[in-house]
Parts: structure tokens; sequence; C-alpha cells
């Protein structure tokens, strides 16, 4: 047992709370679900509620629909038009993804597992295979609709890429740790050349899921900067500069981000001088988008600027830090750190809302869906429902694992104690 | 120092304002390259359209649409608001509750509908279900006075059959009748501790008169019931099948979030609080109603009020629906070759509006109910 250094006395354990008994299935079901009699009046009704949904639901699924639709157009809804023979160029790329993110995720926590081994930080949740959950059914259910063993092996094969630059990643020493960011950074830009350079496909032509991805990424990438300035801005001393700020953040948080859409849509061509040929559809989505989260990015990092306590500045000021110093080593590094689950938010939400250029045209993952029921084959067989219910699933999915895992960020980070 | 940030800031402004005015420019200019109207003057021409479930003609103008569109949105999003909030604060409290089958029904719930995006939400509300609803002749009946088919739902209303006006006086003294004895109820409570019971007391005086003004008015009103014939029901209030799926989804996806946000509102009451309840001998229910819901009421209003702003921005897809709100109507009027630009302009205008509106309220409410001494 440690001992304290100077006295030579055993350091006391921390105090727990008393053990709970483990209940029994009876005492336990006793307890939570028949406790008064308005508790089993409940418990009776919600439970044949619940079981209702279910057997519906799983009546649908397993017996009634007809996913024939689905499997035929698997690889529709993942890419939607990109050339078929192309397409080793996406599995390069998810395989060079596959091996930088691996790498992060083990790199990055090799402090903190440390603790958690030896007994000094509790650990955070249920580590490993269960946090990738919702990844696995997803990727489950893909594999199961694609049903070739070519996908399954490759599938296989970047999970043990994955698996064997994790590994490679804990054993990295802790000052690493700094540069992963830039790292994944680099292997999201390796990742996009594979797939648009060298006579590639360039991000015009993608569709499906695909598309939903990047629109998410490349807006959330850009609008970052833009949004952190604005934040900037509305907390600067010049009035000017804040009012503009403050202009555009609530204009932009005011309207449905459908009219940005439409904006960005119909309008771009007439804000162009006369000669200027208009950006494709996809590019005005991700302006749109742009200008959108910009709003939203920049209310979060003002938060994040507020939380970040006074004296620090005014410790860096009697340091005679100037102010673009103070701002980019002192202010930003906490306040970002401190906005990183709002940032995650943010994108969740983004991920999610990218289904609205369905409805300018864009072939993203929901569009893909609508359009296959179309299809000669399929056309007129009400099997909408289906793929619906298939693209909700691919949403729903990443959503809630990344949900999930903010959540972790966030008891990791300790924020949210008072 | 000073004239340095009064030329910076001067410096600043001239630069967006002068990009201002280029795009601008590029814009007249573009929109006069093209042959479209500069001005909003495009308002008072006729719509070319026709607006289901209302009055308009497609002879009226592009101004009165748009004004129809409003209304719309507006129906929705009230409506909306209303359904939403009583079904987020239950199941936000079923969230909390020590019956371990409703925690887990009502979790299960908010996290399906947190983590799917709206559009697909309205969509399978419209495509999936509504629009599958048996046709007329074979409408369902509910408890024979709602019938729901694939052309709406309807539901009984109310019929004016006579002269209202005996009626509305006796209604209008009811209401007055009913405020007084409010406040009596309460100034009773104040000087004697008894329980004043008032909206038992006040709901009471109200309908007794409003009865009483019913019989003496000449009955000027009936309930009318639906009637399902062969091509139509008659009779009652019918609700579009695309009004109804984007009510119906609007109102399930922003009650989950609603749900979320009272669950975290009443975890943030500290828990002394409940404890001391408990040390004074409230039951759990008089626990709930007078100490942490109040507490956690004051508390949630911000985020609740950003959940109704959302909604109302929500109802802007109804356009994927065909729901004629200002946003379908806007895309309409852009297809029937109204200039963009300003059709744009204008709805985005009318959705800060709705904005400012909503933000107003609730900077009123939040300052009403503020503690003493906190910001």
């Amino acid at each position: 047992m440690a001992t304290q250094i100077d006295t030579l006395e055993p350091i006391p354990e921390p105090e727990r709370p008393p053990a709970r008994r483990k209940l029994s299935p009876r005492e336990w079901m006793r307890e939570n679900l028949f406790g008064s009699t308005l508790d089993s009046i409940l418990t009776v009704v919600f439970g044949l509620l619940l079981a209702w949904v279910v057997y519906r639901v799983g009546r649908f699924v397993f017996v009634d629909a007809r996913w024939e639709v689905v499997e035929r157009n698997i690889t529709n809804l993942m890419v939607g038009g990109f050339p078929r023979e192309e397409l080793w160029r996406l599995w390069a790329a998810l395989f060079v993804l596959a091996a930088v993110l691996g790498f992060g995720a083990g790199a990055i926590g090799v402090q903190r597992r440390r603790e958690v081994r030896e007994g000094r930080a509790k650990p955070l949740g249920k580590g490993g295979v269960r946090r990738l959950g919702p990844l696995i059914l997803l990727v489950g259910v893909l594999l199961w609709f694609a049903s070739s063993v070519e996908a399954l092996l490759l599938v296989l094969a970047i999970s043990a890429v994955g698996v064997v630059t994790n590994l490679l990643g804990r054993r990295t020493p802790q000052r690493v740790e700094r540069y992963v960011p830039l790292l994944v950074l680099a292997g999201v830009v390796v990742a996009f050349l594979v797939v648009t350079a060298f006579g590639g496909v360039g991000w015009s032509r993608w569709g499906g899921f695909l598309l939903t991805i990047f629109l998410a990424v490349a807006a959330i990438l850009l609008s970052f900067p833009f949004g952190v300035l604005l934040a900037l801005g509305r907390r600067s001393t010049f009035p000017a500069v804040r009012a503009v700020c403050v202009a555009y953040i609530e204009l932009f948080r005011g309207v449905p981000l459908i009219t940005i859409l439409f904006m960005a849509f119909f309008m771009i061509g007439f804000f162009l001088p006369e000669g200027v040929s208009a950006p494709s559809l996809v590019a005005r989505a991700i302006i749109g988008f742009v200008l959108f989260t910009a709003a939203y990015v920049a209310e979060i990092v003002r938060g994040g600027l507020q939380s970040v306590p006074t004296g620090q500045i005014e410790a860096a000021q009697a340091l005679g830090l100037s102010p673009f110093r103070i701002t980019m080593r002192i202010v930003l590094p906490q306040a970002l750190r401190a906005v990183i689950p709002g940032l995650v938010g943010q994108f969740i939400s983004l991920y999610k809302d990218t289904s609205l250029v369905f409805i300018l045209g864009l072939t993203e993952l929901l569009a893909v869906a609508q359009n296959i029921t179309k299809q000669p084959d399929f056309l007129a067989q009400g099997l909408f429902v289906e793929t619906l219910v298939f693209a909700s699933l691919i949403y729903w999915t990443g959503s809630y694992w990344m949900s999930r895992e903010s959540q972790r960020l966030e008891r990791r980070l300790g924020l949210g104690e008072r | 120092m000073r004239v340095l940030r009064i030329a910076f800031q001067a410096v600043f402004l001239v630069a967006v304002v002068g990009f201002l005015l280029y795009l601008i420019d590029n814009v007249i200019y573009n929109l006069e390259r093209l042959g479209f109207p500069t001005g909003f003057d495009y308002l008072s021409q006729q719509a070319g359209f026709a607006i289901p479930d209302s009055d308009f003609r497609s002879t009226q103008s592009l101004g009165d649409a748009l004004i129809v569109g409003f209304q719309n949105t507006l129906k929705v999003s009230l409506l909306g608001i209303v359904l939403a909030t009583i079904l987020g604060v239950v199941i936000g409290v079923a969230r909390l509750s020590t019956n371990w089958l409703v925690r887990r029904g009502a979790a299960l719930y908010v996290e399906t509908f947190r983590n799917i995006p709206v559009l697909l939400i309205i969509l399978f509300w419209y495509l999936g279900v509504i629009i599958r609803l048996p046709p007329i002749r074979d409408a369902v009946e509910l408890l024979d006075v709602i019938a729901i088919s694939n052309r709406g739902i309807v539901v009984p209303w109310f019929d004016k059959i006579g002269a209202g006006v005996a009626f509305g006086l006796i209604a209008l003294v009811a209401v007055v009748a009913a405020v007084a004895v409010w406040f009596w109820r309460t100034r009773r409570f104040d000087r004697t501790g008894e329980p004043h019971r008032r909206l038992l007391w006040s709901g009471g005086v109200l309908l007794l008169l409003l009865t009483v003004g019913y019989v003496l008015g000449g009955r000027p009103w009936t309930v009318d019931t639906p009637e399902v014939g062969a091509l139509s029901t008659s009779g009652g209030f019918r609700l579009a099948p695309e009004y109804a799926a984007l009510l119906v989804a609007l109102a399930l996806y922003t009650a989950s979030h609603i749900a979320e946000i009272v669950r975290g509102s009443i975890l943030s009451v500290p828990r002394g609080q409940s404890e001391a309840a408990d040390a004074v001998g409230l039951s759990g229910f008089q626990r709930l109603r007078h100490v942490v819901l109040p507490q956690a009421f004051r508390i949630s209003i911000p985020p609740i009020s950003n959940q109704y702003l959302n909604l109302a921005k929500n109802s802007s897809l109804g356009v994927a629906i065909s729901y004629y709100e200002a946003t379908k109507v806007t895309q309409v009027s852009i297809a029937q070759s109204a200039p963009a630009v300003q059709a744009i302009v204008l709805l985005m205008g009318i959705y800060l509006s709705i904005s400012l509106s909503i933000a107003l309220v609730t900077n009123l409410v939040n300052r009403r109910l503020t503690l003493k001494g906190r910001r």
C-alpha cells in the first residue's frame, strides 16, 4: 500500500458509498415495476403498448418489408452516381482513414489509460468494442444488404488495419499525443486526394451517403475559422465590428436552413459579376451550409470565450503580451477546448441537416432513397417506406454513436461539473 | 490611440458596406440583364396557382399568396408548439420515473426521435402513414366522431346556427366574473391562508355562466360531427393530410428535445430541495408540483423557447410535402417566374420577424421570472 512520505502513515482509502445489495430478479421487479398500485398499472399499460410497438416494427422489418429495393441499390445508396470502375479509390481511402483514425484513437488516450490502470482515475464507461456498438450494427446491416464476400473481406481487412494501428498508437510515447490532430487531418487530406486526384472522381460527382458525409465534414471544417472570427468579432471592443458580427449571427440563426440553401441555390448566380460562371450545385450547398454553420459555431465559441477566466487575460497583459498573442496563445486554446462537445453537437446536427439538400435536387442519401423507388422494377409499389427506414437507420446510428462519444468526451474533460 | 480605433472602425465599416453594396449592385445588374423586375412590385401580379384548403384563388396576387403562406406557417407552428410542449413535458417527467419500464420507454422515444433528421420524420408521416390511410369510402371512424382517411382527419367542430349576440354578451360577463372570482379567492388566501382553489372556482363560474348564456342565448352553437360520404366528408373541421403530417412530425420531433430539456432542468434543481420537501412531509406529487417543477420551469425557459424557435423554422420543411406554408409559396412563386432574390429576401424577413417575436416574448417571461439578485 502507498504511504505518505513524511509520516510513513498509510494514505487513507477514499470513502466509497455503501455498496447496494444486488437484487434478485424477483425483488428487482417488485421494486422497479410494481412498487405501488399506480406503478403496477403503468407497467401493465406501458408494457402492452411497448410490446405492440415492438411487434409491429419487428413484423415490418423482418416479414412484411420488401428489402429487395435496398439490396439491389446498396451501391447507389452509398455513393450515388460515383463511377463504378473507380470504386477501388474509395476502398483505398477507407484503408487510409482506418489507419490514421485507429492510430489517433490509440495514441490519444495513453496517459489516461495509464491512470485508469493504476487506479488513479475512474474509467469513463464501457470501453472497447461496446463503444463501437452502433457502428458495428450499421456496418453489419450494410454488409448484409450488400451480400458480397468481397465487401465482407474488405471490411474485415479495414477493421484489422484499424485495430493494428490502434495497438501501435497505444505504444507510442506520450509526447506524440500533441501531433495526433495534425496527423488525422493529414490522413483525411490524403484520403481525399486518393479519391479525387490523378484522374480520380471530383466531388461534384459524388452522391449518396458519401455526399452526405462530405457535405457535413466540409461544412464544419470550412465554417470553423469563420465562426471563430465571428465570435471574436462579437466580443470586440470596436462597436462597428461588434454590430456587424451580431447582425450576421442573428440573421443566419433566425432563418431556417432551407431558406439559406434556397438563397445559395437560386441567388448565388445573381451575386456574381457577369462572366463568372455559377458554382456547381454541390459547391452552392457547401456555401449555404458554411454560412449557416458559421453563425452557430460563433455562438458556441462565444460561450467558450466567456468561460475563460478574465484573470488569464489580465495575467497575460501583465506579462506584456500583445492582444493578438493573448488571443491566439491564451484565450483560444482554453476556449476551444471547452467547447469541443458543443462543436461535436453542431456537427451531429449538420450531419442530419444535410438531408435538406434533398429538396434542392442534390443526390445525397435521402434523394437516392427516393429515386430508387422510381426505378422501373420498383415503381409505384410504395417502397419508399422501406428505403426511408433504411436511410433513417444510417442517420440514426451515426448520430447516436457520435452523441454517445460526445458525452464520453464531456465526462473526460470534466465539463458540466459544478 | 482613439483616433486609430475610430480610423480602424471606419475602414472596417467602409469595407463591409462596400462589399454589400457591390453584391447588391451585381444583383440589380443581373436582374435587369435577365429581364427580372428589381422592385417588390411583382407582388401585385397574379399568382397563377391555387392554394389547397383555403379560399385563395389563382387570380389573387402573389402578395396575398405569401400572406396565406405566412398564416399557414403560424397555424402549424402555434399548434405544434402546444402539442410538443405537452408531450415533451410528459415524456421528460417520465424519463425520471421510478418505474423502470416507463423510464426506458421514454428514453427509447427520445433517443429515436432525436437522432433522425426532421425531414425524414415528416416524409415518413406523410408518405408512410397519411397517404396510406384508407380512402374516403373506408374511412376509419374513431369513437364515431372522428373520421380518418387519406384525405385528412376530420374532427367535430362548432357550427353557428343562430345569432350569437346574446351569447357573446353573456360570455363577456362570464369572463369578467371569472377574473373577479380569481382575484377574490387570491385575496382571501392571502388573508386567511385557506387553500384558494382559484382555478376550480374561476373555472366553475366561467363554465356555469357560459352554460347559462348558451341556453338563454337560444343555443347558437351546435357540434357538427363529420359525415362520411362516398367521395368526401361533410361537416366538422378537416385537417388536411399535409397539415396533419407536418404537425404530427414536428410535434413528435420537438417533444423529444423538450423532454431532454425538462429532464435536465429537473435534475439541475438541487437535491437538497427534494430532500427538504420529503422532510417536511410532502408526497411525491406535491413535491413535484410545489417544489421541483416551479424551479425547473424557470431554468428551462431559455432552452425551451429555443426549441419553439426551431419548430417554427422547421415548419419550413412543409415545402417537401407541399404544405403551402411560406417557404412552399415562395418556391412555387419562383417557379412561376417571380424574381428569386426579392422572394427569398421576403421569406427570410418573415422568419426573422417570427424569431424576433419569440425572442421578445421569451425575454419578457424570463425577466418576470428571474429571482431577485440574479442576472
